[in-house]
């Protein structure tokens, strides 16, 4: 397990480093000349020449590409280019306010997916199972957008139920007064896809031999879903949730525009529009990095959920 | 005997179009879709909703069924036109002596305020544009978008995927590096990254008009998926007998890969691609929504519904309406025929 996980850690500096030299040539090669966007529309060509001094801009591509690599192993991304703020800071204080919508949604897409697609595999090829998969269809084809856009309309500002938008310095008041209307939202969102995929999985484990063997001695239908099927089909399951994990930390980008969460993905939706490009290449290098540890946590978590997957 | 020897196979494309026949939901759903892509050829043509972007009706136009519905944003324009009367400053303005020169010139010029109806099939929006003509021409956008995009994105990751299938060893090692790379960075920040870049830099003049932006970022964030699926047919049948045989009569390896194996996977890439359009609609809607996608002289579902959102509040709910509709019977069409098409060229299933 220990060289396994050794392995895996070492398979990451390649990925890495290909993840580095992308963002660095994309900024260098098809980005603004960073002088310039900080100088701003009036500039003198000194100021423009002292900023590229400062970032040391007037350096080969080689060194340049050393400094980014200095960056990004001590952390010091120095200041966004707009705000003045540390990037450092700004991925620390804006990470709570993402996790407190991002996590509940988790968690509450697959309490609600899970049983959802249970019932529907259970009473596969029935009315009830068909329609339930064609409002799926439909309830997917609509955009996130109009969702959010309707939600909050009908729930914040006609029925009053909750506020509109806002955010507080409360953990409390934040989960309990202002976070539940994005994450319902959201959690509905998620519903219709991961119904359709958990019922496949179920469906796939209904047509296996051990299913048949059972039915066969005479155990009842729902007893076969609970105590064979649910376990065998939980394994893709998870698989599933933590090919979702690495989105809890921007995927909530829409629902922090929309309800003034202080997130990071709006920080940076902002910084794109902004053109602030220190925080959107931290913000990207870092969860990337993110990305690929989740990953290998998935892939040591199988060994623990299904015992004939031998890591090696 | 010699009637059964003379059946011919059926061709796989003439058993796919008689399946899709048989599939009620898959003609159905064709249906749809072919009628959406011929108003869209309408919309290209400029024989359909070619006017979009003309003010024809008062601002927020009601419907024609909700004629009736007072319409408070209109009437207080109307309004502010009647009391146009400018109060006398010929004492203190420095600039009186030239009154008279340029009441002349205004004779001169001749403007018609076009006569702008009180009520549109669907509304109006804030500058008294049809919706229904937005909501065609919209479709028109977005859809080509999403049809361009995956085309772009089917082509790099068929090419990327055929080579590193057929050839294995290092060219495999080499472009497994590079999915490796793209999909390790989350997809909504490569997308971002792309986002600005292009609209900071030397380029951004270049794509700043038309739909290249976003088809270039969906394109170039979108590949993988296909590069992986096309990866692992080629493995597959790189070393197929068929494939062997076409090397013993010396087919160069551009024309297996091309000409021979090719076809064979060909229905893995179609349904593949009919996912990525769904997919591309739906992401090009949101970065059209957030001012990264379209430019704002062009109209997609996306920006209908950033101008929708201010709309909603003040209770004018037909362009959310509009755009929501035409989106999700597309989407759901879409998907449905992608469904059929599977079923349809699943071999296991014949």
């Amino acid at each position: 397990m220990a060289g396994y996980i050794l392995r895996r850690l070492w398979q990451i500096v390649p990925t890495l480093a290909g993840v580095v030299l992308l963002i660095f040539f994309l900024f260098k090669l098809f980005g603004g000349d960073p002088a310039q966007i900080l100088a701003g529309q009036i500039a003198s060509q000194e100021q423009i020449d002292a900023i590229r001094r400062e970032l040391g801009l007037d350096q080969p591509w080689y060194v340049q590409l050393g400094i980014f690599v200095r960056e990004i192993l001590t952390f010091d991304w120095g200041k966004s280019w707009i705000t003045r703020e540390q990037v450092s800071h700004i991925f620390l204080s804006r990470l709570p306010a993402t996790l407190t919508i991002t996590i509940p949604i988790l968690l509450l897409e697959a309490a609600l997916a899970i049983p959802t697609a249970m019932l529907v595999a259970y009473y596969r090829g029935t009315l009830l199972d068909r329609s339930v998969m064609a409002i799926c269809v439909a309830a997917m084809s609509i955009s996130f957008l109009v969702y959010i856009i309707v939600g909050q309309y009908v729930f914040g500002f006609h029925l009053g139920w909750f506020p509109v938008q806002g955010w507080s310095d409360s953990f409390w008041r934040n989960l309990f007064t202002y976070a539940p209307l994005p994450i319902l939202l959201a959690a509905l969102v998620g519903l219709a896809p991961q119904t359709r995929l958990y019922r496949s999985f179920f469906l796939d484990e209904t047509k296996s031999d051990y299913v048949r063997t059972a039915r066969a001695k005479g155990l009842s239908e729902p007893a076969i879903l609970r105590k064979h099927v649910l376990r065998n089909a939980l394994v893709p399951v998870v698989t599933n949730i933590s090919l979702l994990i690495p989105g809890v930390f921007v995927g909530s980008f829409l629902l922090e525009i929309f309800f003034s969460i202080p997130g990071l993905g709006r920080e940076i939706y902002l910084a794109v529009n902004r053109s602030d490009y220190p925080v959107i290449q931290a913000v990207t290098i870092y969860l990337s990095v993110l990305t690929m540890l989740i990953n290998l946590a998935a892939d040591v978590l199988y060994s623990f959920v299904d015992p004939r997957i031998q890591l090696r | 005997m010699a009637a059964v020897l003379d059946v011919t196979p059926e061709n796989a494309w003439t058993a796919l179009w008689r399946r899709l026949h048989q599939d009620r939901v898959g003609a159905v759903s064709l249906g749809i879709v072919a009628a959406y892509l011929v108003m869209i050829l309408f919309a290209m043509a400029g024989w359909l909703a070619g006017g979009w972007s003309v003010e024809v009706g008062v601002p927020y136009a009601n419907p024609s069924f909700l004629g009736e519905r007072p319409n408070l944003e209109a009437a207080l324009q109307k309004r502010s036109q009647r009391q146009g009367k400018v109060p006398d400053l010929r004492d203190i303005d420095p600039l009186a002596p030239r009154y008279d020169e340029w009441a002349k010139r205004t004779q001169e010029l001749k403007s018609t305020e076009p006569e702008r109806s009180l009520t549109l099939p669907w509304g109006g929006d804030r500058w008294g544009r049809d919706v229904l003509d937005k909501a065609i021409k919209g479709s028109q956008v977005s859809i080509a978008v999403g049809v361009v995009a995956a085309l772009c994105a089917t082509l790099i990751g068929t090419l990327l995927g055929a080579l590193a299938g057929f050839y294995g060893r290092w060219v495999s090692d080499l472009l497994e590096w590079l999915y490796n790379v793209f999909t390790s960075i989350p997809a909504i920040l490569l997308i971002f990254t792309l986002a600005a870049v292009l609209r900071s830099g030397p380029f951004a003049s270049v794509f700043a008009s038309g739909i290249w932006t976003v088809v270039i970022i969906l394109a170039f964030t979108g590949w993988t998926g296909m590069y992986r699926l096309v990866r692992a047919e080629y493995m597959k049948h790189r070393s197929r007998e068929y494939v062997l045989a076409a090397q013993a009569i010396g087919a160069s390896a551009a024309s297996r890969m091309f000409v021979h194996i090719l076809p064979n996977v060909s229905h893995v890439i179609l349904v593949q691609l009919s996912l990525l359009v769904v997919a591309f609609i739906k992401v090009e809607v949101v970065l059209s929504f957030l001012g990264l996608g379209v430019p704002i002289d062009m109209v997609s579902w996306g920006t209908m519904l950033a101008e929708a959102q201010n709309e909603l509040i003040i209770g004018k709910w037909w362009q959310l309406a509009a755009a929501t509709v035409f989106m999700a019977i597309f989407l759901t069409a879409f998907s449905m025929l992608t469904d059929s098409l599977r079923d349809a060229l699943d071999p296991k299933l014949r």
